[in-house]
């Protein structure tokens, strides 16, 4: 260990946290309790789970397997429940993000995985959300190979045309919405993605199609209907808002009414 | 000094890095050369499969776009989701030389910057490709539907970055990486769709898999399972990315990692340049050991900002108890023409120095200021708001300090890799079948890489130029057999990295793979990073030698084989960072001058890197010899026909 690390974990607090840990996909879970030293405030939540792992490792422990990539808020790997509310206390900020300085020194963190019936538990706090990209292979895309577009400029785009299609594209697909909605609905995910394309020239072909097939697709891989509690725009991380969804409902009913 | 165009006669070129670069005027190679190559026929795709191992821009690209033609494709990520690859975390934006901006841009001036801003260490047919496709790339994603930055009259707008005197970066605010790959992921889920393309997230590609000299297939482990599964194909594409992790302390994600490509280099695939690496200036500094991962701030502050550290080494007052006379702006002071704007590698290496000193502030004392007082004074807060509020929000949130009222820390890190996998023209290894794109090659950004020039070229290989070159290799020298995985290659493969599992799994020692991933970056930071000498690199090789052999003794990896282990997959590639290291340790030792991100220290004019046009005007490439502490060398003599050799100068 290095000065500033023992020097560092003299400094800092101590926490309890309550992980969920869980062996496999059907397997029992339960939440056990572990004490982490040597935390300091701007050390973010993920970098506090990385002690821990260490300290269970060197005890001879398993360590807690938990998603992360990028760490700085955009690849979307990030997942976990952190005190009841996904993506934890800050709104617009996913897990990674968070810092340790917003829990008091002493208390008790309660962390669980993103819960939903189309997102099986992998392991401990991992879970299963390749169902998000079977929405997508069903019609999120515009049909075009490579090699065959026209000059970028031959199709304008109005500028609020463009900041609305990035406002809806700016979902990283993590699934907080989908683990906040007490439907388990993933309609906030995939009406943003509807939204982008419908929001953009490119996206007006096969804009009914897309819809339809999207829709369905998401209904039957098990997620829920969406009862408008709003929960899902609450806990996203890059506040994509719920009216996406209304238009994404408009677009589908023109698509069953008008095909 | 400024030499002409002499070519390299001491470089003898190697018969294993036979460029094959085409015939004919550098202006229409490629054009000539794709007209004349073999093609597959439509009917034949199918009985081809083609495993893509990565869904990075290059990996996505390309599985996306052979998937169009018709291919078998497997595509391959550690990942739970080919939109999470690492490309996702760019910001700032991508480089295509459109002329929109109707300011002089053209290919060759692209072809021009990329080429100098590399001092003159990379390809010039390469790079006039990227170049020329470029434009094809900006078309590509608008039709993908890619939000780019617009005008309000509805056209593309561009903005200027480093490096360049036109202003021809495309960027989607500041989530260019997401954006792009997001087109590209939207392409592939269509081929998933269409049932061209397989996807097989959660796995880690652990070994290549040989059949008669060629690539044939892959072992895999599944991540969830913990199985190790093999799959045959006609050709293997590695996109894995670069190894700017074996730093330890870098801007890269936890997952980027360079064992996929180590583990072709140890069959025979030639790594070249492994000593050209990129530092960049601007991160948000480690604030303890326990973190890797640093968060990369956009360069444009040193527009306004000032760098400095205390006069007194070891002063521990608040950077704003610090009167004027006792703070030293060394960049100005050491760089009175350019001051805070010099380049990436120049500021770099100034600041470690002044760190090295004891004059490092912050916890670790591992970092400068970058002050905004001045500037503050000088526009108004207003104007410093609308130029950098988001960078400021996005400082202050991880550090909790305002950097309008106090100046923030930053100090460099490793950030992008331009050595990697040596691939022709064609973009194939020395291996037959075997491809290497995007960062996980080497071939187009020479000694350093011009910013918003990455994205570039990993879509440039996986859109517009592996479709090409795949195929001609398929049409001439690889038949649509039915190897399958039965065939014995695949169980000895499978059964050695077993062996490996095996191996790292009981040692059962005292130490954690991280704890040894940290011990080797510190070595290789401070002797294999921005300044470099004869002395700390034969002190830095004899170092990670031990240390390699001390993880083999003392490594912990807990839990088992059979199930989701990330302490296991980290132990594996810590293993090939501790080898890895100490390549780019000899390649840096070997080459004995300065050009770009490798600066010797005793290679210099006046502080300015010294290149040595006529001994090292050429690509190494190290060769596997069964032992990794001596590797075979072999030459690419580099030929300059359009452009002449210049010292870079920013004086
Ligand atoms: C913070 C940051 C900002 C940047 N900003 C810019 C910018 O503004 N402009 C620019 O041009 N460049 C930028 N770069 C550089 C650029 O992002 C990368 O060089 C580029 O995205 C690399 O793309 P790639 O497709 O080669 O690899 P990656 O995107 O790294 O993808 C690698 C893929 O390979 C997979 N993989 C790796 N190993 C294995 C294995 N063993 N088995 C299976 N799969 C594997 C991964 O899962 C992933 O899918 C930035 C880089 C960083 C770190
Ligand atoms: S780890 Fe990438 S968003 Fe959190």
């Amino acid at each position: 260990m290095s000065k500033e690390e023992t020097v560092a974990k003299k400094q800092g607090s101590r926490y309890t946290v309550r992980v969920w840990r869980q062996a496999g996909k059907d397997k029992p879970g339960q939440l056990v309790d572990y004490q982490v030293d040597g935390i300091i405030p701007n050390m973010s939540f993920l970098e506090m789970l990385d002690v821990l792992n260490e300290q269970l490792t060197k005890e001879g422990k398993e360590a807690i397997a938990f998603d992360s990539d990028c760490r700085e808020g955009i690849c979307g790997m990030c997942s976990l429940v952190i005190d009841g509310v996904a993506h934890g206390p800050h709104s617009g900020c996913t897990t990674c993000a968070v810092r340790m300085r917003d829990f008091p020194s002493g208390s008790t963190i309660t962390i669980e995985p993103f819960r939903a019936k189309a997102f099986p538990v992998i392991k401990d706090l991992v879970v299963d959300r390749s169902a998000l990209d079977k929405i997508i292979a069903a019609g999120g895309y515009v049909s075009v190979n490579a090699g065959a577009a026209p000059d970028a400029n031959s199709i304008l785009v109005g500028k609020e045309s463009a900041d609305r299609a990035m406002d809806a594209a700016a979902c990283i697909g993590c699934g907080a919405c989908v683990a906040a909605c007490p439907n388990a609905s993933a309609s906030l995910f995939t009406s943003a993605k509807i939204t982008q394309l419908a929001s953009l020239p490119q996206g007006q072909p096969e804009r009914k199609k897309r819809v339809k097939a999207m829709v369905e697709e998401m209904d039957r891989l098990g997620f829920g209907d969406c009862s408008n509690h709003g929960e899902c725009e609450a806990v996203c991380p890059k506040e994509i808002g719920i009216n996406h969804i209304a238009q994404m409902r408009r677009d589908y009913l023109m698509a069953t009414l008008a095909p | 000094m400024s030499t002409t165009l002499e070519q390299d006669l001491r470089a003898v070129a190697s018969p294993l890095m036979n460029s094959n670069i085409p015939d004919g005027p550098l202006e229409s190679k490629w054009t000539d050369y794709k007209g004349h190559m073999k093609l597959v026929n439509p009917a034949n795709k199918r009985k081809y499969t083609i495993i893509v191992v990565g869904t990075g821009l290059a990996g996505g690209a390309a599985a996306a776009s052979l998937g169009e033609m018709g291919y078998n494709v497997l595509n391959f990520c550690i990942q739970d989701s080919p939109r999470r690859a690492h490309s996702v975390a760019a910001q700032g934006g991508i480089n295509a030389a459109k002329n929109y901006a109707n300011d002089g841009d053209s290919v060759y001036r692209l072809f021009y910057d990329t080429i100098k801003g590399g001092d003159y260490r990379a390809r010039e047919a390469n790079v006039h490709r990227l170049a020329e496709v470029s434009v094809n790339i900006i078309d590509q994603c608008a039709a993908q539907g890619v939000p780019f930055a617009r005008e309000y009259g509805g056209a593309l707008t561009n903005r200027s970055f480093g490096g360049a005197q036109v202003s021809r970066t495309f960027y989607a605010r500041g989530q260019t990486g997401q954006q792009l790959l997001l087109g590209a992921y939207s392409s592939l889920m269509r081929q998933v769709h269409e049932k061209t393309v397989t996807l097989y997230t959660r796995r880690e590609m652990l070994d290549l898999v040989m059949v008669d000299g060629k690539a044939r297939g892959i072992v895999v482990r599944n991540l969830v399972t913990g199985k190790l599964e093999t799959y045959a194909g006609h050709a293997v594409l590695l996109a894995t990315g670069g190894y700017g992790t074996v730093f330890y302390l870098s801007t890269n994600a936890v997952n980027s990692n360079p064992t996929a490509a180590w583990r072709c280099h140890k069959h025979g695939a030639l790594f070249a340049n492994p000593c050209y690496t990129q530092i960049h200036p601007t991160c948000i500094p480690q604030e303890g050991d326990y973190q890797s991962k640093l968060t990369l701030m956009s360069e444009s502050l040193r527009n306004d900002g000032r760098v400095w550290v205390p006069k007194q080494a070891g002063d521990k007052r608040k950077p704003n108890e610090i009167p004027e006379e006792e703070r030293d702006y060394f960049l100005e002071r050491r760089y009175p023409a350019f001051g805070n704007l010099v380049p990436r590698d120049i500021a770099s290496r100034a600041a470690k120095l002044e760190c090295d000193n004891g004059k490092g502030v912050g916890l670790t004392g591992k970092a400068v200021y970058l002050d905004f007082r001045d500037a503050i004074k000088r526009l108004g807060q207003q104007v410093v708001k609308e130029r950098y509020g988001n960078l400021f929000q996005m400082y202050e949130e991880i550090t909790n300090e305002d950097p309008y009222k106090v100046p923030m820390r930053i100090y460099p890190a490793s950030h992008y890799t331009m050595g990697g996998l040596w691939v022709d023209y064609n973009l194939m290894t020395n291996i037959p079948g075997l491809f290497a794109l995007g960062e996980a090659n080497f071939s187009d950004h020479g000694a350093n890489r011009l910013g918003a020039s990455a994205l570039m070229q990993g879509l440039a290989d996986g859109y517009f130029v592996i479709p090409y070159t795949l195929g001609n290799y398929l049409a001439t020298k690889q038949p649509a057999d039915n190897l399958t995985t039965e065939h014995e290659a695949f169980k000895a493969a499978a059964a050695k990295v077993q062996e490996m599992t095996d191996k790292l799994l009981s040692i059962q020692g005292d130490t954690t793979p991280t704890e040894f991933w940290r011990a080797l970056g510190k070595i290789v930071w401070d002797n294999v990073g921005m300044g470099r000498n004869e002395a700390g690199l034969k002190k830095a090789i004899e170092e990670i030698k031990a240390l390699r052999a001390e993880f083999w003794k003392k490594v912990k990896v807990d839990g088992r084989g059979d199930t989701l282990n990330k302490n296991l997959e980290f132990a594996g590639r810590v293993a090939d960072y501790l080898e890895l290291g100490e390549l780019m340790a000899i390649d840096a030792l070997h080459r004995e001058e300065s050009c770009g991100g490798h600066f010797r220290e005793e290679y210099q004019q006046d502080g300015e890197a010294k290149r040595d046009d006529e001994k090292f005007c050429y690509v190494a490439g190290w060769k596997y010899t069964g032992d990794v502490s001596s590797p075979e060398l072999h030459k690419e003599p580099l030929h300059f026909e359009s452009i002449k050799l210049q010292q870079r100068d920013y004086k």
